[in-house]
This record gives C-alpha cells, sequence and structure tokens, in this order.
C-alpha cells in the first residue's frame, strides 16, 4: 500500500493518517503539507479517538512528541535529515531514556531507564517522533499479547480477537494506523506472527543485523530488533535506520549490505523452497489456500517454486521451549527487588524479599518459564535437557544450510491459524506455543525472514513468511516487494472509533 | 614478607599441645583458590573506571548496575593480563576462551549472575616452584586461571559484628562490582600453613612483578580461599572444607592452622567432617561453619550469551609472551651473575620488584653493587617498612641515596655518620650534601686544620709522644682519642691516622 498525491491530507488540512504508510509521511512533511506538530498531533488524536477499542499503547507521550515535533518544524525543510519529524511506536521492551519501560510487567511498573537503547538512539539522531510504548506479552513471553500484565490488545480486524504477540502492541498499532510504523522485537515469531495475525508487514533480521543494546533481554540468543510497517519499502526504510554493528553489543555485525529500497517486480531466476513439514496438517485449511495462492503467485512472476523438507524444524518447538527458558531464568534473576522495580511492601529477611517481589511481579507465563529454565540448567540436568537442546539447535541449523544450498528463499504460512479469541488459548500453553511453529526455528538459525500480508481467511489477514540466508536481507526485502505489489492485499484495517468509555 | 613470624598467635592457636600420638599422625592436604583484582583502568564488561576507596556508587553505570536491556563488552587489556598471569604461572592457554554465567542471588550481584569462565578457562596446567625460607623447594601444581568480574560490596549497618547477622540494614557499594578478577586455582599440592604462605608470597610476588595487579590483601586486590582436608599418609583425600575470609598472610596462617586443628578434634572424637564453607573470624582466631554442602548453591552455569567466544592464536600469545617482564626465577639467577651477590640476597631483590628495580639504578649510579645491596636491603628496606610505604613513595630516593653513598666513598662520612644522614634524609626529604653542610656533619679531612691540632697535641702531651716513639704503638689511640675529642668525632680517621705517624715520628725512630 503506498498513498501519492497526498490523498492523507483532506482539504481543510487537517491530516487523515489512516492511509498513510511512514514514506508518506516523508513526503508530506518534505513538500510543507504538513508540519511534523500537524502530522503528530493527527495521530495522536487518532489515538485518542480509536485506541480505546484496541489497546496498543501502553503510554502516550503526547507533550514529549509535540516538543520534540516542534523542534523538528524550527529547522528549515531544506536542513533536515530524511526522516526527520515521522512518528513511530516503540514496543515497551525497548528502553527510552526518561520514558517509563515496563515490558508490560508488573516487576518493573515505574522503571524509567537511564539510557536510550541503541536503536532507539540511532532514531532519536534521525528525529523520529516517538509517540509512545506499545503493549506486549510480559517479558516478550507469548504469542497474544494477552500476557500483559495491564492489558488486553485487540485484533484491529476483529476486537473479539488477539493481534498475536508477543509484539502485538505494535502490530495493532500499525494495522490501526495509530503510527505509520513500530518497532518489534522477535525472540521465536514475535515480530512476525502478529504482522501476520495484524495483516501488516513484519520483519525479523538476521540475528547480529541490528543491536540489541537496551532491548530488555528475554532469549539473548534469540532476540532481534525489527520494523513492522504497511509495506515492504516501510521495512527496508526502518531496517537501514536501526541496524549496524554496535560496540555495545559484541553480537551485533550490522548488514553486509544497506537494505536500500527495494523496487523489484518479478521474482525471475529466483528458487523457493516450500517448507513440507510445514504444509499439510500442520496449518488450518483457510490458512493453506492463501498460502497456495501466494505459491502461484511466485510461479506467475516467474520463480520456481519446489518442496523441500527440513525434518528438524518438527523438533523447533521442543529445543525453544528449553533455551529460550533457560536464557529467560538468567536475564530475569535482575528482577530482584535491590535496585529498580518493584520491591514488595513488606518482608522480614532477604530471601523473602526476593521471593515475595519476584512473585508479585511477574505473571503466571513468565512465572512458568522461569522455573522450566531453571530446571533444564540445574546441575544433573543440564546435558539432558540445554545440551540436547543446543544439539538439536545445531541440526536446525544444518538442515537450513543444506537447503539454502538449493533454494534461494524459503518459504511457509507465517501462523498456522488466523487470529484467534480472546482468551482461547489461555488455558492452554501448548496450543499458545504451537502459534509459533514456522517461526521458531528461524531464529533458532538466526536467520532473517519476513511476514507479508498474504489474504484473508474468513475476513482474517493470512501471513506470508519468506525465510533468506543470513545477511540476504537486501535480496529478501526485494522478493517480498515483488508478491506484494502481485498480491496487492488492503492493509488498512476496518477499525472504528473506539465509543467513549 | 615475614607476615605473623613470632606473633603471640603462634603459640596460642586452638590445641597445638597436641593430645596424644594420635594428632601428630594428621597429615593435612590443601587447596588455594586465589583471586587477583587486576589493576586495568576500566572495569572487566563496561567503561567505568576501576577505583579504591571513592565515594560509595560513583563509579557506575547501568552496565555494571544490571539494568534492564544492557549488554557486557570485553575489557581487552584485561584478557591480556590475565594471559600474563597464565603464561608466568606456565599455564597452557585455552585457543578458544569462553565465558558463562554463575546464577545466584545476592544483593551485591547486580544481574543475579557473575560472568565467570566454567570448563573453557583462559589457562589450564601450570605450576609455581616455591621457595621455602630454609631454602628447600616445592612444586605447587595450577589447576586454572581464569578471569571473571567482582561483586559490589555490602556494607552491614547497625548490629556490632559488621555481619549481616543482627545488622538493622544493609548498603549496597557498586564501584567495586564489575573489577576484572582472574581467579588461580591450584592443585591441593601444599601440606602445611606454612608452605601456605610462602606459596601465597611468592604467588604475590609474582603477580605484582607482572604489573597487573596492585595484590594488596587488606585492600582486598588478593584475596585467597583454601580447601582443607586432612587424612593419615597414604589414605584418600579426606572431606575438604572450604575455608574464606582469610584478609590477610597472618590470617591465612592461622585460619589454617585453626581449621586443620577443627578436623583433627572432631575425626580424634570419632566424628565426621561435613563438606562445608567455613569461615575464619580473626577476632577470636576461630573458625564457624558458613553453610553445609547440601544448603550450597546449585550455580545452573550455562554459556554467556552475550559474549563471542575468546580466540588467542599462538601469535597473541608470543605477543604476550614477550613483552612479560623479567620473572622472579629468572632475575634472581640473573643478580647473582651480574652483581656477584649472594644468593640470598638476589633473592630478596628479585622477589621484591620495586627493591629490585631500586637497587639495580643504584649499583648503576654508584658501581658499587655490594654496597648497594647492603643498603637496600638494610636501611632502605628496614625504613620503608617500618613507614609503611611503597619503595617508589620513598624521599631517598636512588639519586639521593647514590649522593650519600658517594659521600662515604670520598670520605666525607663514615658508615656510622652515613646512617645518620639516611635518617635525617628520609625525616626531611632533603639531599646528603645539604644536611651534612647543615648540620656541620662531615668528617674533617682537611689536612691543614687537621695538622694543626695534631701539632699541638703533640707538642701539649710530650709523654705520651715519647712512648709512641719507644715502640708503644697503643698510645697512637689517645692521640687519635684526642683529635676526635677535638672535632667532635668530625675528623676523618684515616687522614688523623696518617697524619699522626707523620707528626710522631715513627715508632722507635
Amino acid at each position: 500500500m503506498s498513498c501519492t498525491d497526498h490523498e492523507g491530507v483532506t482539504a481543510g488540512g487537517a491530516v487523515d493518517v489512516t492511509f498513510l504508510t511512514a514514506h508518506d509521511c516523508r513526503a508530506l512533511l518534505a513538500d510543507g503539507s504538513v508540519s511534523a506538530v500537524e502530522l503528530t498531533q493527527a495521530y495522536l488524536d487518532r489515538i485518542a479517538v480509536v485506541d480505546g477499542g484496541v489497546h496498543a499503547y501502553l503510554s502516550v507521550d503526547a507533550a514529549g512528541a509535540l516538543a520534540a515535533a516542534a523542534a523538528v518544524d524550527a529547522k528549515p525543510r531544506g536542513g533536515r535529515k530524511p526522516w526527520e519529524g515521522v512518528p513511530i511506536g516503540l514496543k515497551d521492551v525497548l528502553c527510552v531514556k526518561g520514558m517509563e519501560t515496563t515490558c508490560a510487567s508488573r516487576i518493573l511498573k515505574g522503571y524509567v531507564p537511564p539510557y536510550d537503547a541503541t536503536v532507539i538512539a540511532k532514531l532519536r539522531d534521525e528525529g523520529l517522533i516517538f509517540l509512545g510504548k506499545l503493549n506486549m506479552d510480559e517479558f516478550a513471553m507469548g504469542s497474544s499479547t494477552e500476557n500483559s500484565a495491564f492489558q488486553v490488545t485487540r485484533n484491529p480486524w476483529d476486537t473479539d480477537r488477539v493481534p498475536g504477540g508477543s509484539s502485538g502492541g505494535s502490530a495493532a498499532c500499525v494495522a490501526a494506523s495509530l503510527a505509520p510504523w513500530a518497532l518489534g522485537t522477535d525472540t521465536g515469531g514475535s515480530i512476525r506472527q502478529p504482522a501476520s495475525l495484524c495483516g501488516v508487514v513484519g520483519m525479523k533480521p538476521t540475528y547480529g543485523a541490528v543491536s540489541r543494546y537496551g532491548l530488555i533481554a528475554f532469549a539473548s540468543s534469540l532476540d532481534q530488533v525489527g520494523p513492522l510497517t504497511r509495506d515492504v519499502r516501510d521495512a527496508a526504510a526502518l531496517l537501514d535506520l536501526i541496524a549496524g554493528r554496535d560496540p555495545r553489543d559484541c553480537t551485533s555485525t550490522g548488514l553486509t549490505e544497506p537494505a536500500g529500497v527495494p523496487g523489484r517486480d518479478d521474482l525471475e531466476g529466483l528458487r523457493f523452497g516450500v517448507i513440507k513439514e510445514y504444509i499439510g496438517s500442520a496449518c488450518e485449511p483457510g490458512v493453506l489456500e492463501i498460502f497456495d495462492a501466494a505459491v502461484d503467485a511466485v510461479g506467475a512472476l516467474g520463480g520456481v517454486c519446489e518442496e523441500v523438507s527440513l525434518p528438524s524444524v518438527v523438533r523447533g518447538i521442543a529445543a525453544y521451549y528449553i533455551i529460550a527458558p533457560s536464557e529467560a531464568s538468567s536475564n530475569l534473576a535482575r528482577f530482584d527487588g535491590v535496585r529498580y522495580g518493584h520491591r514488595t511492601a513488606q518482608s522480614e529477611d532477604l530471601y523473602e524479599m526476593y521471593v515475595r517481589t519476584r512473585s508479585e511481579g511477574f505473571g503466571d507465563e513468565v512465572k512458568r518459564r522461569i522455573m522450566i529454565g531453571t530446571y533444564a540448567l540445574s546441575a544433573g540436568y543440564y546435558d539432558a535437557y540445554y545440551g540436547q537442546a543446543q544439539r538439536t539447535r545445531t541440526l536446525i541449523i544444518k538442515d537450513f544450510e543444506k537447503a539454502f544450498s538449493r533454494f534461494d528463499y524459503l518459504i511457509s504460512p507465517t501462523s498456522p491459524t488466523v487470529a484467534f479469541k480472546v482468551g482461547e488459548r489461555m488455558a492452554d500453553p501448548l496450543a499458545m506455543y504451537f502459534s509459533d511453529l514456522c517461526t521458531i526455528p528461524v531464529n533458532l538459525a538466526a536467520l532473517p525472514a519476513l511476514s507479508i500480508p498474504a489474504g484473508f481467511s474468513g475476513g482474517l489477514p493470512v501471513g506470508l513468511q519468506i525465510i533468506g540466508p543470513h545477511y540476504g536481507e537486501r535480496g529478501l526485502l526485494g522478493a517480498a516487494h515483488a508478491l506484494e505489489q502481485r498480491l496487492a492485499v488492503d492493509v488498512v484495517a476496518p477499525v472504528q472509533p473506539a465509543v467513549a468509555s | 614478607m615475614s607476615a605473623g613470624a613470632g606473633l603471640p598467635h603462634d603459640v596460642a592457636a586452638p590445641g597445638v599441645d597436641g593430645a596424644g600420638s594420635g594428632r601428630e599422625s594428621w597429615e593435612s592436604v590443601i587447596g588455594l583458590e586465589i583471586h587477583v583484582q587486576l589493576s586495568t583502568k576500566t572495569k572487566m564488561f563496561c567503561g567505568c573506571d576501576v577505583t579504591f576507596g571513592q565515594p560509595p556508587n560513583t563509579h557506575v553505570c547501568p552496565v555494571c548496575l544490571g539494568h534492564p536491556g544492557v549488554l557486557p563488552v570485553t575489557n581487552e587489556k584485561a584478557v591480556e593480563y590475565a594471559t600474563r598471569v597464565a603464561l608466568a604461572l606456565d599455564c597452557r592457554i585455552s585457543e578458544r576462551t569462553i565465558f558463562h554465567r554463575k546464577n545466584y542471588f545476592y544483593p551485591d550481584l547486580p544481574k543475579a549472575y557473575q560472568i565467570s569462565q566454567y570448563d573453557l578457562p583462559l589457562g589450564v596446567g601450570g605450576h609455581l616452584d616455591v621457595e621455602l625460607e630454609d631454602g628447600s623447594h616445592f612444586t605447587v601444581g595450577i589447576t586454572r586461571v581464569h578471569m571473571e568480574e567482582d561483586a559490589g560490596k555490602l556494607i552491614h549497618a547497625g548490629g556490632s559484628s559488621g555481619r549481616i547477622d543482627g545488622a538493622d540494614y544493609s548498603l549496597v557499594d557498586f564501584n567495586r562490582g564489575g573489577t576484572p578478577l582472574v581467579e588461580i586455582v591450584t592443585e591441593p599440592d601444599i601440606s602445611t600453613p606454612d608452605q601456605a604462605r610462602a606459596f601465597l608470597t611468592q604467588l604475590r610476588n609474582l603477580v605484582e612483578q607482572l604489573g597487573v595487579s596492585d595484590v594488596n590483601m587488606e585492600e582486598g586486590s588478593l584475596r585467597c580461599d583454601a580447601n582443607v582436608s586432612i587424612r593419615h599418609p597414604g589414605d584418600p583425600f579426606g572431606t575438604k572444607t572450604e575455608l574464606k575470609n582469610m584478609n590477610s598472610f597472618r590470617f591465612l596462617h592461622r585460619g589454617l592452622e585453626a581449621e586443620i586443628e577443627r578436623q583433627i578434634d572432631l575425626l580424634e572424637t570419632g566424628e565426621r567432617v561435613v563438606q562445608a564453607t567455613v569461615h575464619f573470624d580473626p577476632a577470636t582466631g576461630t573458625v564457624s561453619m558458613l553453610r553445609s554442602k547440601e544448603e550450597a548453591h546449585d550455580y545452573r552455569y550455562f554459556p554467556e550469551p552475550d559474549l563471542t567466544p575468546i580466540e588467542l592464536d599462538e601469535a597473541y600469545v608470543q605477543k604476550v609472551r614477550a613483552a612479560l617482564p623479567e620473572l622472579p626465577v629468572a632475575r634472581k639467577e640473573r643478580l647473582a651473575r651480574q652483581y656477584g651477590l649472594p644468593p640470598k640476597d638476589a633473592g630478596s631483590l628479585a622477589n621484591n620488584r620495586p627493591l629490585g628495580d631500586y637497587f639495580e639504578a643504584l649499583a648503576a649510579a654508584t658501581g658499587d653493587p655490594r654496597v648497594s645491596a647492603n643498603w637496600v636491603l638494610g636501611d632502605l628496606s628496614a625504613y620503608v617498612n617500618a613507614a609503611g610505604i611503597e619503595v617508589a613513595d620513598c624521599p631517598v630516593t636512588v639519586e639521593r641515596l647514590a649522593g650519600l653513598l658517594g659521600l662515604i666513598a670520598d670520605g666525607t662520612l663514615s658508615g656510622k655518620m652515613a646512617k645518620d644522614v639516611f635518617e635525617a634524609m628520609a625525616a626531611t626529604g632533603k639531599d646528603a650534601k645539604s644536611l651534612v653542610a647543615e648540620k656541620g656533619l662531615g668528617q674533617i679531612s682537611d689536612t691543614g686544620e687537621l695538622e694543626g691540632i695534631i701539632i699541638r697535641l703533640v707538642e701539649e702531651n710530650p709523654g705520651p709522644a715519647e712512648e709512641f716513639r719507644q715502640g708503644k704503638d697503643r698510645v697512637l689511640g689517645f692521640f687519635v682519642g684526642q683529635v676526635m675529642k677535638e672535632t667532635r668525632g668530625q675528623a676523618n680517621p684515616q687522614v688523623v691516622n696518617e697524619l699522626l705517624r707523620k707528626h710522631l715520628g715513627a715508632p722507635g725512630g
């Protein structure tokens, strides 16, 4: 979806942000159709009207956003950086100096970081306007955003349904035009799955492409920051804004080449592997129907599709639910009530302070994963669980390596199902875990992948996952752009203004 | 270092009176775990200054405070320093070494895990040859040398002991948190508290010479825990305990003695040693159990995912090895050879780098190594030890001491006078020449002045003069005494002797 001729500006000069991509915003600002303050105000107004029904934002920093926008307006238009004045929403897992950052957890309620995450510092330098912090599953653990300690975000396509997760706030925000684009994080599918369920573009870059400094860690060897956008061009632009080697993150490498502006409109000469393990009974029929149409679209664009088996990916969930909780059990240990965040009101001794603080501060899913991870790393169990999971991870990496020796890209449905009903999987953690069936192995193999809207099933969005080789972002986004043009899926959710409550 | 020798505790240690022949039959088995704080400019995983004695929580940042979202970045200098230590202990350097997380909750540990090393440490399989005071040698195997970060410091307020029991509240100072450490683990090759002290002394000297740490036990830049067990010779190892809180060489010795006696007491009375952590209390000289093994932590080590492996290739190791300073064993050998020093003196100078450096500079300035060694190991060492200062901070610099020795060499001062001048130099910071001039201390070597006195004395004492001439050589002493009396002891004795013989005439002549 791209918008030309400034259809976002109505006759009276007020801004209708409903259809705007970030590129549209940039163009409106560049030719003076709107000021940065007007644009920011338009998003704040829409948030005020619509977000009461979506609950995407945990906090909106209207004053800070307007002040930053006014500072942009004070500069001559010719002296601005390309994206100055374009608003953005931020998943609440990213530290923003001076802005409450909670990871949607009671244990960090009131925590105000003393520093900017590297991705935030980069966006600040480029002059982007931070509208506020977006809801998520607590500590990014979940696939529906229902694990937030503070609110349940609704899917803008059907507010009885979840937006996916854990970056559900980011996906819903973009789908409902509550920001032109947003940042999310992806540990096992947390950008791609909600993007799929909300009908937007979501990309997880190659592990290391983007700095993790200031991303509150869930699973350090899997976490990556990435864009959620309305189209592929915006995803490429936001990726280039945040990617780069960071001396503060020694696991970061940056990209080998910038994503650039994807303009490709055919897939001639490209070989696509259809991951056999993810078609058939793994996904619901409505999803497979849309996926089959996408496979046809690849062929129509000159690409070649062929089934490929990656036998070890079926063990992905098992390996992931050892590795990720193990790392999480250690990463989340610092939330101990000593230095910041929640501390229990009453305790007799140190041990009780720890137990009460953490019992009160963490939600059920976080506790479950801390317990799983603590157990998996225990003396006597380490090799049987953590060691075994790492060996499985190696097998998955090898399967992908083998597949990429034959194919340029691998494709699958992003999510086995469309958006499910709020509450539907909350009592069944395993059903919830299977939401990330198709996305988890990509994180284990550190590969780049994105989800683009591929169509609808029963009125709900279905996403197509395209997986690339390490550091293949530029080509991956190019191929995604060609498919996006061909599929021409309408990505504006029919969200209604919320009834004032 | 003569920690503790001759102090009262040596006789007051609990239970050394022995309870019969049974007690004598036990031998102790000791292994040490030594933590050395590296004197890098910045911390192990962030850019904060490494400090000591600064106001609490003034050298901290989001990284070393364990804020959400922060990541560690390894200090290259710390890796280099740790490699130096490992090489100096003859360890094999791992080509690929990784960090692990050691997980446990404590308020001084901000991330609730310590970044440490586990099954792939920096160096393994080294050894250190230790020389005892009687000149005998023994070898201690070095199991491993690894890198880790230090914790913060807890201050327990209220209560009487300063310990957590009975405290009203506790405060945390994170200045020390994240300071780079190397941990050195020995094989259980040490069999007495004396040996343990000799080993640690030698290790401290070695690390000091490497220039990578202040190695100050009182300030905590050198810390030592001990694994202790006892057995009858030839038997398998007994159950060991881990002895902590020995923050001086003296307390290491005392703590080991107390723990060994405690274990002997238990086994001699039919009880058993329980595997546990044991705390030494310097105030009472006794040990107490902290926690038994059953309550011990499961640290849930796993590879630190925030840090990439460190590759130390042969070229790197060669570079670090080539840059190592001369180590004590080699220096002792060289000092003995180059300067003709007795082995004991050469050893003393080699084991104390600042003192050795001082000596070599002084020997070069004076051209007399023997005299230089005597002064450095004698008056200079005595002074800096008594004053509790470093050699580098001594007001009597190499240049000044060389000046003093020059005044002895040219006869201005006698050796005895020079000792007094040395003390005055140390006290005032002035040089020898000006002190001699100020106090009129110089020897009178002026032949004219002395000759006048002597001619007069010979005239005034015709009797003794005659006795000398008739062969009573000892009468010369009478005249020397008179000259010294007249010159308040400042006459150059050699010149006085010559002049007296000249003016008294040859004996029997």
